[in-house]
């Protein structure tokens, strides 16, 4: 049984069928196609998954995929704006916040959406954001720096 | 960020090379931030199936019957892969360098191991139809007794776990039960010594838990072959290992690796691609075999338990004298790799210490657990972590500073091992030297006065070790190590024919050399002599 | 098979649904729900949910705090007039999760989730029914004994509005910021003449359901809270408790360090 469903992804209309029950993350994946989304858990405890959704942060693996529809969601995949990288991406790169780097989209939109909303934030804000992000590999610290980093450069562009 | 220390072993190197010492960025951070690292589930491919496998529920059990027939029948199912239908069903992963006997099966047949022991599998066309097919399969087992610790699976009468080991031991070249370090004579040096510390260390299991959970995806290719997308940290290990229990012809296999999100040693064991390939080619579609979170966290293999018992006898003046160490590696109910961490467990007892007179029993135990693999210097950090933990013990109890009581230890080059080979290139010292002052911890002016290139020579293990010793290199003892006559320098071109004024050739030609790169390891001893 | 998913404008006609179908589960944030559904748990072969706008309402006055049972835990953060609830939606889950975890959804969240609900018990909520026979409101804690019955669909909470400072919320987890409970703590001390008139102390994943720990309840009485006057509660803190162990921690560990971070909150020294 399959399910209709329309959405924005990353500023552009996606029109898709989901079957019944789908997550979001299989939605977004397997039927539209962003594999810059990962799945680590399909529970909704590692973060890997996270996307926004207008503007809020969301495990896109126990989301029910229908009832996004007409929303906007944005992912890792939209971050770029053609060659340029959005401020987090250079921050990441440059404090080596990432190894597997498998939990990397997911900390980016965590990210985005505390920089959205606060681009002041204090180092227990970061902590705050990210808190529902596991990384195996970096110990976390270079993650908050470069997030840190993003919200203070100058370059910061419009979200 | 990080900081070079340049200034150790300053006089040994050049530091003119392009990469090496240098800080670099990773060639894969642009992928990583834009999600574009190709991980093996990047991949879309049209039909794709779904493997899903039925696990023992139990320890140890026996399996009376298997009825698959409704699961079989069920809605998007097109294939069941039964341990009849897996080509080569025995197998060890170091069988591929003759190391070990196989042992373990793909899919259990007639008796379980472990709980989570793969038994079944079930390729459908999406996940959710493979697992409730697989909810619809009915499995008579009879429970067996277990046995769940390392000694009580050594104790006479234990449970077997292992058909192939029936003594619950893996067995080396062909006899031995365990392996063995001799050096000295720790009795009588434990006689002989102002304390006698001893404990017993124990760690759990520890899972890797990667962000990405294991999996892979085997596609039947154009001409015969299948490619297989995976997340293995070993690419021809997996590839090797795959074609052996497909009995096919490696060159039957293409495998692509995926960027490994998180191996820490977990994406070794190749749990997925052999059964991802079989159903493959049984049903002539491409399939995924995707590890669930569950399934990565309980039935992945961890890095396994290890119970280790140490004895040190030390002197008051902060020689340790002897130390005894008897260690059992939790291997769970199948080889994979613990037999070969038992090895380096070994060589790397006493740890980076001189100690004069060494003995040492390290077992790899099969118990009713989840095998144990692999996981960030395998073999050598559980035992470190208990040997470390000794150490400070033992500094308490002669009331010595921990720290000064390891560099007083510390090996020096030229120091004899207790396997017998010379230490070289040790830094532990230095080490020991920049944590202090990292971590503003006060060190004497002698402690801090010492260095790994001083003092160092057969005269430390002594009298005690001649007993046991093959027969010496013509060091003559209590003599320190004569400086080296000029500055090593190590160029990384070819010598020319006509040797360049300003770069001195190397005091020593190294012995048997086949290429002109630089060598600092070990094992070629060009640094140092 | 996949899931059946069926919504509903009104949440009469959804809890009407939840007793019909087979195999049904109502659909709050989905963090409990997707998760059965992703492993496809027999259980959920229906998803029932509804668009009922009288689930996000949320009404606080002088007296009274009205929360439906589709608030999320970031809508109560965003509410200023419920900052003494703070310290317990921010201790649920990580930012995404609270986008999607709501009141509702919480109250039968098995343990040792359901911190929320704890909180709820201590404030002494009556939880108000859809649909269904029988009573339209229950006392939270008659709602918790009788949750595993199934087909009980929650419209929303209410409670008093508790005293200035009278409220105190402590979460135990082994990861931080966030992390499943070992145990949390509820308390609403009311105090007359620096004495405590009337507390209420319900504890988080030391049972089956939140409870209230009414022993140390009544040994509060009319005490004043310090080292002395807490003593007696502290003694009989575990009573009527019954934790399990789990992969978080084992009902040994959470007995032994519960008098602990009770008299923590209780002295005022508790962080969340």
């Amino acid at each position: 049984m399959k399910t209709p469903i329309q959405f924005q992804l990353n500023g552009e209309d996606v029109a898709t069928f989901a079957e019944s029950g789908a997550n979001l993350l299989d939605v977004l994946r397997e039927a539209v196609g962003d594999l810059s989304v990962k799945g680590g858990c399909w529970q909704g405890t590692c973060g890997t998954c996270t996307v926004l959704i207008d503007g809020a942060p969301r495990v896109s693996c126990v989301t029910l995929a229908e009832t996004c529809a007409g929303k906007s969601i944005e992912t890792a995949a939209g971050l770029r704006r053609g060659a340029d990288l959005h401020p987090l991406q250079v921050a990441f790169v440059e404090r080596f916040a990432a190894q597997c780097g498998y939990c990397t989209p997911g900390m980016l939109m965590a990210a985005k959406a505390l920089l959205d909303r606060n681009p002041n934030p204090t180092r227990a804000d970061v902590v705050d954001a990210i808190g529902g992000n596991i990384c195996r590999c970096t110990g976390y610290e270079p993650i908050i720096q470069a997030v840190l980093d993003a919200s203070r450069s100058n370059e910061r562009r419009r979200a | 960020m990080l900081e070079f220390r340049k200034d150790i072993f300053a006089d040994e190197r050049d530091d003119n090379l392009k990469e090496v010492g240098q800080p670099t960025q990773r060639q894969d951070m642009l992928g990583h931030v834009t999600g574009t690292s190709p991980y093996y589930d990047d991949h879309r491919f049209a039909n794709l199936l779904h493997l899903k496998i039925l696990r023992s529920p139990y320890a140890h059990a026996r399996i009376r019957s298997i009825d698959d027939a409704a699961a079989a029948r069920a809605p998007g199912v097109k294939r069941i892969i039964r341990a009849a239908d897996v080509p080569v069903n025995l197998n060890t992963l170091l069988s591929l360098i003759q190391f070990g006997k196989d042992d373990e099966p793909s899919l259990a047949s007639d008796v379980v191991r472990y709980k989570g022991e793969p038994i079944l599998g079930v390729v459908a066309t999406s996940e959710r139809a493979a697992l409730e097919a697989l909810a619809l399969v009915r499995v008579s087992y009879e429970q067996l007794p277990a046995v769940f610790d390392v000694e009580e699976a050594l104790k006479p009468g234990a449970v077997s776990v292992n058909a192939v080991y029936p003594k619950n031991t893996f067995e080396y070249y062909g006899k031995y039960d365990h392996q063995k370090l001799r050096f000295g004579d720790v009795e009588a040096a434990f006689k002989q010594a102002d304390a006698v510390l001893e404990d017993r260390y124990q760690m759990s299991p520890i899972e890797h838990a990667p962000a990405e959970t294991n999996g892979s995806i085997a596609v039947p290719d154009t001409n015969g072959r299948v490619s297989v997308y995976t997340s293995t940290q070993a690419l021809f290990f997996s590839l090797d290992t795959s074609a052996k229990i497909n009995a096919l012809p490696s060159n039957q296999l293409h495998f692509i690796g995926g960027t490994v999100g998180g191996g820490f040693g977990g994406k070794v064991d190749t749990m997925t691609e052999p059964l991802v390939i079989l159903a493959a080619r049984l049903t002539g579609a491409p399939v995924r075999y995707r590890f669930s979170r569950h399934e990565e966290m309980q039935f992945g293999s961890p890095r396994g338990a290890e119970r280790i018992y140490i004895k040190d006898g030390v002197m008051k003046d902060g020689r340790i004298v002897a130390r005894q160490v008897r260690a059992y590696f939790d291997s769970g109910a199948y080889t994979r790799l613990s037999s070969y961490a038992v090895v380096k467990c070994v060589a790397h007892i006493p740890g980076p210490y001189t100690i004069p007179n060494v003995h040492a029993d390290v077992f790899c135990v099969f118990t009713n657990r989840t095998p144990a693999t692999a996981m960030r210097g395998f073999g050598v950090t559980a035992l470190d972590f208990a040997l470390e933990c000794q150490m400070d013990k033992d500094a308490v109890a002669i009331g010595m500073d921990p720290l000064e009581f390891r560099i007083l230890n510390a090996y020096r080059d030229g120091d004899m091992k207790a396997h017998r080979r010379q230490a070289k290139n040790c830094a532990l010292i230095e080490c020991a030297q920049v944590v202090a002052e990292k971590a503003s911890w006060p060190l004497r002016d002698e402690f801090r006065r010492m260095s790994s290139r001083q003092g160092g020579g057969e005269h430390r293990t002594g009298a005690a070790a001649e007993r046991t010793r093959a027969p010496a290199p013509a060091v003559p003892a209590a003599t320190p190590r004569p400086a080296p006559a000029s500055p090593q320098r190590v160029s990384y071109e070819r010598p020319a024919a006509a040797a360049s004024p300003s770069a001195p050739p190397p005091t020593q030609a190294p012995a048997g050399s086949t290429h002109g790169a630089p060598r600092f390891s070990s094992v070629f001893g060009t640094r140092r002599r | 098979m996949s899931v059946t998913v069926k919504t509903f404008a009104r949440l009469n006609e959804a809890a009407s649904a939840l007793s019909s179908e087979r195999g049904a589960q109502f659909l709050g944030g989905g963090t409990l729900v997707m998760r059965a559904v992703n492993e496809a748990d027999p259980s959920v072969a229906t998803v029932i949910r509804s668009t009922d706008p009288g689930l996000q309402h949320l009404a606080v006055s002088s007296g009274r705090v009205e929360l439906g049972a589709g608030v999320t835990m970031a809508a109560v953060l965003a509410e200023r007039e419920l900052a003494f609830l703070h310290p317990v939606a921010r201790a649920v889950g990580g930012p995404a999760i609270r986008q999607a975890a709501t009141v509702g959804g919480n109250l039968f969240a098995p343990s040792p989730y359901g911190d929320f609900a704890a909180a709820l018990l201590a404030l002494d909520a009556t939880v108000m029914l859809a649909g269904g026979f029988g009573q339209r409101e229950l006392p939270i804690e008659e709602l918790l004994h009788r949750r595993e019955r199934g087909n009980t669909l929650v419209s929303g909470v209410a409670f008093k509005r508790p005293a200035a400072d009278s409220f105190r919320f402590s979460k135990v987890t082994r990861v931080h910021p966030k992390g499943i409970s070992v145990l949390s703590i509820a308390a609403q001390l009311p105090m007359t003449s620096g004495r405590v008139a009337g507390a209420r102390i319900a504890y988080g994943a030391m049972g089956q359901t939140p409870l209230r720990a009414k022993a140390a309840e009544r040994a509060l009485e009319g005490r004043a809270l310090d080292a002395d006057g807490i003593a007696p509660a502290l003694a009989v803190a575990a009573d009527g408790t019954s934790p399990v162990d789990d992969p978080i921690a084992s009902a040994w560990w959470r007995r032994e360090i519960l008098p602990v971070h009770l008299r923590r909150l209780l002295l005022g020294a508790a962080h969340t």
